[in-house]
């Protein structure tokens, strides 16, 4: 057994501390021989520390395209080439997203906006479409709207927003590469704002925007230094027309080495399926990160791309006995 | 309305140029983003279940 994974035993599963960077690096570094067994303790410390309950989301886009800023990987951006069209969704089709996401069991609705931060007729919008949503559904709400101000903050938290995405997307050092619009302590700011206001806040990235391992693990202890209830985790999907297009796709024992290293270093967050699985994973390596520390998933579509049939992950999970998370229920 | 689909719904490229293995592959993940009939780049929503795809000449196609 590395010796990594013996300290991980001790430290992540018995007193549930998480991995600091360097630890981080050496799971991530660890041989395909050893996989295995970092993938097995992590679904340990999972189980341990979260419990065996999937958190089941579904997510809309409100707002596609059009974007100002310059999100590499991301074909919404107004500055690229991309054939994304802009877009904007009614607040009936927005209910019928909820409902049709609260029918596949999800506890969670994403509302999202491709937009740097929301306008007062964006806002407007959210206001309406949330409380379109709260008298016909049950589920509960969460948006994804980009860079806040306190106003706006508090403002989601008197629509009874429960939580609020706002990805790192990388660590702090490669963010520059990335994204050269806004800063990463921009965004930082936001989620500052949000942990404070109560709201909970869901922060995560994407793997294989060309960080290397060292900077995969960097981003792993930033995340948890900010101990984001939920971190969703995306696998780069190489958008057409994106400076990122022609990337390779994650390795798929990569992606799993990163699965229980992000879960060794937060042993207690909800670490959540996000784009780009079913390309990087396909459906054995889905089932290995569910048995590996994901304790979370996004079903049916995402916001620009397809996901897999929302009947199809929670046969998965039926056939794991990992229950779905009830509407009442905190992990 | 039947007209010829002459362009990828994915790449917006003649669909008769190569076949165009990889946009297939990638359209079972992804909607179409231009009209296979004049290659207009089309207004498409994504829902957690299914798509709408809309050319402002070839109306509206839904997945």
């Amino acid at each position: 057994m590395p010796e990594i994974l013996d300290q991980a035993r001790k430290q992540v599963l018995e007193n549930g501390v998480g991995l600091d960077e360097a630890g981080v690096l050496a799971v991530l570094n660890l041989p395909d021989e050893h996989l295995p067994a970092a993938l097995q303790l992590a679904h340990e410390v999972r189980m341990r520390w979260c419990g065996p309950e999937v958190e089941v989301e579904g997510i809309v886009s409100l707002k596609t395209g059009g974007c100002p800023e310059d999100c590499h990987f991301c074909s919404q951006s107004g500055l690229f080439t991309s054939p994304v069209r802009s877009v904007l969704l009614d607040i009936p089709s927005l209910v019928k997203a909820a409902k049709q996401t609260a029918a596949t069991g999800a506890t969670e609705f994403c509302i999202v906006a491709a937009v740097r931060g929301p306008d007062a007729r964006l806002m407007k919008q959210l206001r309406e479409g949330v409380a379109a949503i709260r008298a016909e559904v049950d589920i509960q709400i969460a948006a994804s709207l980009g860079m806040l101000s306190q106003e706006q903050v508090d403002e989601l938290v008197d629509m009874g927003v429960h939580r609020y995405n706002h990805n790192l997307e990388t660590c702090r050092s490669y963010f520059p590469n990335v994204v050269t619009t806004h800063s990463w302590e921009e965004r930082w700011e936001t989620l500052r704002m949000v942990r404070e206001s109560g709201m909970e806040v869901c922060c995560g990235g994407i793997l294989g925007l060309g960080e290397t391992v060292e900077q995969r693990a960097e981003f792993a202890a930033q995340l948890a230094s900010l101990d984001p209830h939920e971190v969703p985790l995306n696998f780069l999907n190489p958008r057409p027309g994106t400076p990122l297009g022609d990337r390779p796709v994650v390795e798929g024992k990569d992606a799993l080495r990163a699965i229980a290293a992000f879960r060794l270093a937060m042993p207690r967050t909800i670490l959540r399926y996000a784009g780009g699985r079913e390309l990087t994973l396909g459906d054995l390596g889905t089932r290995e990160g569910l048995l590996g520390g994901i304790n979370a998933v996004i079903v049916g579509n995402y916001l620009t791309t397809l996901g897999r049939p929302a009947t199809d992950d929670l046969a998965l999970l039926d056939d794991l006995k990992m229950p779905v998370k009830a509407l009442s229920a905190t992990l | 309305m039947t007209t010829t689909r002459v362009w990828c719904d994915r790449c917006g490229e003649p669909a008769d140029a190569g076949g165009h293995p990889a946009c297939r592959a990638a359209r079972e993940l992804e909607p179409p983003r231009f009209c296979a009939h004049c290659r207009r780049r089309m207004k498409v929503q994504v829902l957690p279940v299914g798509w709408a795809a809309a050319c402002v000449e070839h109306g509206e196609l839904r997945g």
